[in-house]
């Protein structure tokens, strides 16, 4: 009896501080940005005046939160459609794609396999402004100069409004693509070879053996793909904030709701309103993530 | 089990478990009512110290570290202030990320005793005022100033300082600075081509046109990526045709301001530049990249302020000479003369009302403001100070002594505007919409009445609070 009641402790006290560092750090501040949602807090003052909802109806009018909102969704379904097809396509490449005999990737498939790890290592911010100038609008851009030399007018990859939304998408799907080619060669590296090769002796060409075994044995892993893709595509903050111009423009055409609540928070100095906006985006997550749960149920192919 | 020194394992998670208790009272971010931290009262005060310093307190200096540096606090400011108190020692720390830095300290009740408060991530001075946080200034413009005792600061001072300093009648910041805006080019380049100062708008279109067919270098450009630069000339622009008072009901979000005649006028007249004389790839560059262009002699002309000249000062060819000229007449009835200026005092220092040492602070900006100190300034960031004369006798750069001059046949006819600084949402939505009228995307009737829809929403927003000057 003694014994299980000590070992239980035992297990408390060692389970306390991890827990209690998340009840302070994480859960807390939660909570603290229901409460100062509802205040007018203004960052400085200490004293914040407690207004209900007022926050929350204020921002149902707010046009660029709405805006910043459908950005976010159509990143929901573009980034992971996007990344997730690129990445399939190269990891079927790399490790099952070669023509004729045997199983296995293209040639050079082992320094392919490294360089579209690449952009995975590099920090956002760097990727940001690294970015900035491969889009620069001038005959020192990285493509735009080709472009010119061809006489074609500059594009204004990020400064053209009807443009720079697809620059950041393009951006996102560049630097996610070689992480999830190593995460689909990890899941076809788990199906067992012989599969391919049955196939194969039955004379499965590349397309057919693509959707007809790879596929379908690597579900479970897309599942996860898009989870986390979608997660990106909702939280996405820094490329946006430091790649386009005037941080989420112009004229706001590539604002996401994470730039909006920085902005009211930072530069507006309006705390309360900008919490009201977490407060919402929560919400978005909180749906998705449920949403994404109940839709991957399914049963797994046991092999 | 039995072997184990229990008493020190336990004692161990006892602590462990303690540690982030002890974080977890400062991890909160819910702002505290404090008991306000008592400042000392003030030392008796006299002639020569007005404000009653402690000659033993220690003072706290943040510097904003942009196109100035913050050189000249520590090798002009702090030494004057020092001539005067040697036993106060002075704590000084130069950041770009004023907010960043500085907005904790102020939550936590401890702020320094003087802020440069400047830059993009400079603190918001309404919420900084709402709740009390600044120093009344006040007293510091009746004092003596510290050259002459018989002479008060304030009449040492561009008017302009009080006007901008001011904020719902209380005198709470002092901009240091006299910003002069213009359209900048290079008096070399001009000089060479036989080009001529354009003095009317259609002179100014011309020039244009001349500089685009000859082929050397394009006519115009702004920093596209911040097309604040070109909003800035706009309303200058405005307030020439229109008269002072355009400005003024901007500021004061009156009805019908940014739809008013000379605003719409104005804004038809830069979008015919923007359409026919722009620098190529203008909108996606910052005002570094169109800037180092004029420096190349690629592009003639760009509107900037009295900062360019030291913000340039290593692409700038040694015989470029930056000239300076001002808005050009648009109609032959405009309300103001020709030669009428934007100009606006920058690098804004405030003392926090909540700090160690706040008398130390405001003594602090009276050393500032002695004429040896705005003089040694003005000539090391090559710029003209807010206090007056300051540059007379001083080696002044081409674009310094360019812009003095400007200013000087300016006279009284100088004009500003403060809803940039009192509403960030509409600089940011004027910043959207001057890119979009800059590029074709909206005509300039859809630009006023953009601008003239976020004012309404402004004002009607009761969460916002609103200033009048």
């Amino acid at each position: 009896m003694f014994a299980t009641y000590r070992r239980g402790l035992f297990i408390l006290a060692f389970l306390a501080a991890p827990v209690t560092l998340y009840l302070v750090y994480v859960i807390s501040p939660y909570l603290q940005a229901f409460y100062i949602a509802l205040t007018d807090w203004r960052g400085v003052n200490a004293t914040p005046a407690f207004i209900g909802f007022d926050n929350f109806i204020r921002l149902f009018a707010d046009g660029v939160f709405w805006k910043a909102v459908t950005h976010n969704a159509a990143l929901l379904v573009l980034l992971p459609l996007l990344t997730i097809v690129i990445a399939l396509f190269f990891a079927f490449l790399l490790n099952v794609g070669r023509e004729g005999q045997g199983v296995g990737g293209v040639a050079g498939s082992s320094f392919y396999r490294v360089v579209f790890f690449f952009p995975q290592v590099l920090a956002v911010t760097v990727l940001a402004v690294l970015f900035q100038q491969v889009f620069r609008p001038d005959d020192s851009g990285m493509l735009n100069a080709p472009l010119m030399a061809l006489g074609m007018g500059p594009i204004g990859f990020l400064s053209d409004p009807d443009v720079a939304f697809w620059s950041v998408l393009g951006v996102m799907v560049w630097q996610a693509v070689g992480f999830y080619v190593v995460l689909f060669s990890a899941g076809l590296a788990s199906i067992p070879r012989d599969m391919f090769e049955a196939a194969r002796i039955d004379g499965a060409g590349r397309f057919s053996l693509f959707f007809r075994v790879t596929l379908p044995l690597l579900w479970d892993t897309v599942q996860v793909a898009w989870v986390y893709l979608g997660i990106l595509a909702l939280d996405v903050f820094a490329i946006v904030w430091v790649m386009t111009d005037q941080h989420g423009g112009p004229d706001f055409s590539t604002t996401v709701m994470a730039t909006e609540i920085y902005r009211n928070a930072f530069q507006y100095f309006r705390f309360g309103y900008a919490s009201a906006l977490g407060v919402v985006m929560f919400f978005f997550t909180i749906g998705f993530a449920i949403l994404s749960l109940r839709l991957s149920r399914r049963e797994r192919i046991e092999y | 089990m039995e072997n184990t020194p229990q008493i020190t394992r336990r004692g161990l998670l006892r602590a462990a478990a303690l540690a982030p208790m002890a974080g977890a009272l400062a991890a909160c971010a819910t702002p505290q009512a404090q008991a306000p931290t008592s400042s000392a009262a003030p030392a008796a005060t006299s002639a020569a110290n007005p404000f009653g310093v402690d000659a033993k307190k220690p003072l706290e200096v943040w510097i904003f570290d942009g196109g100035f540096g913050d050189a000249y606090a520590t090798d002009i400011h702090q030494p004057l202030f020092k001539t005067k108190y040697p036993d106060v020692a002075i704590k000084h720390s130069a950041t770009k990320e004023i907010t960043k830095v500085l907005q904790p300290r102020f939550a936590g009740g401890n702020p320094p005793d003087v802020i440069d408060n400047s830059g993009a991530n400079a603190l918001d001075m309404g919420a900084l005022a709402q709740d009390g946080q600044l120093q009344d200034l006040g007293p510091l413009l009746d004092a003596p100033s510290w050259d002459d005792p018989n002479v008060k600061v304030r009449d040492t001072l561009d008017p302009a300082v009080v006007d901008f300093g001011t904020l719902d009648g209380t005198f709470l910041s002092v901009g240091y600075v006299n910003y002069i805006h213009g359209i900048w080019y290079s008096q070399k380049a001009f000089r060479d081509n036989g080009w001529a100062v354009p003095k009317t708008w259609d002179e100014f279109l011309a020039l244009c046109e001349t500089i685009k067919k000859s082929g050397k270098m394009a006519p115009f450009t702004y920093a596209g990526k911040h097309p604040q630069y070109l909003y800035e000339p706009l309303l200058t622009m405005a307030a020439k045709i229109g008269g002072n008072e355009i400005l003024v009901d901007i500021d004061n979000l009156e009805d019908g301001a940014w739809t008013a005649e000379p605003v719409l006028r104005s804004a038809e007249a830069w979008a015919e530049v923007g359409a026919k004389y722009m620098m190529e790839g203008t909108a996606g560059l910052d005002h570094v990249q169109t800037q180092t262009a004029q420096n190349k002699y690629q592009v003639a002309m760009l509107p900037s302020g009295s900062w360019l000249e030291n913000e340039q000062k290593t692409t700038t060819p040694d015989d470029f000479e930056y000239g300076m000229f001002p808005i050009p007449d648009v109609t032959a009835s405009d309300k103001l003369p020709y030669g009428t200026l934007h100009t606006r005092p920058g690098e804004t220092f405030i003392v926090p009302s909540r700090g160690a040492n706040p008398q130390g602070g405001v003594e602090y900006l009276r050393a500032m403001l002695s004429k040896k100190a705005a003089g040694d300034f003005s000539e090391l960031v090559r710029t003209v100070s807010v206090v007056k004369g300051a540059g007379e006798g001083r080696d002044l750069t081409p674009g310094a002594r360019s812009a003095t001059e400007a200013l000087a046949a300016a006279g009284a006819n100088t004009v500003h505007f403060r809803w940039r600084s009192w509403y960030a949402q509409l600089h940011d939505e004027a910043v959207a919409a001057t890119g979009r009228l800059m590029s074709g995307g909206a005509t300039a009737k859809e630009f006023v009445d953009r601008l003239q829809k976020k004012a309404d929403e402004l004002k009607a927003d009761s969460s916002i609070k609103k200033y009048r000057r």
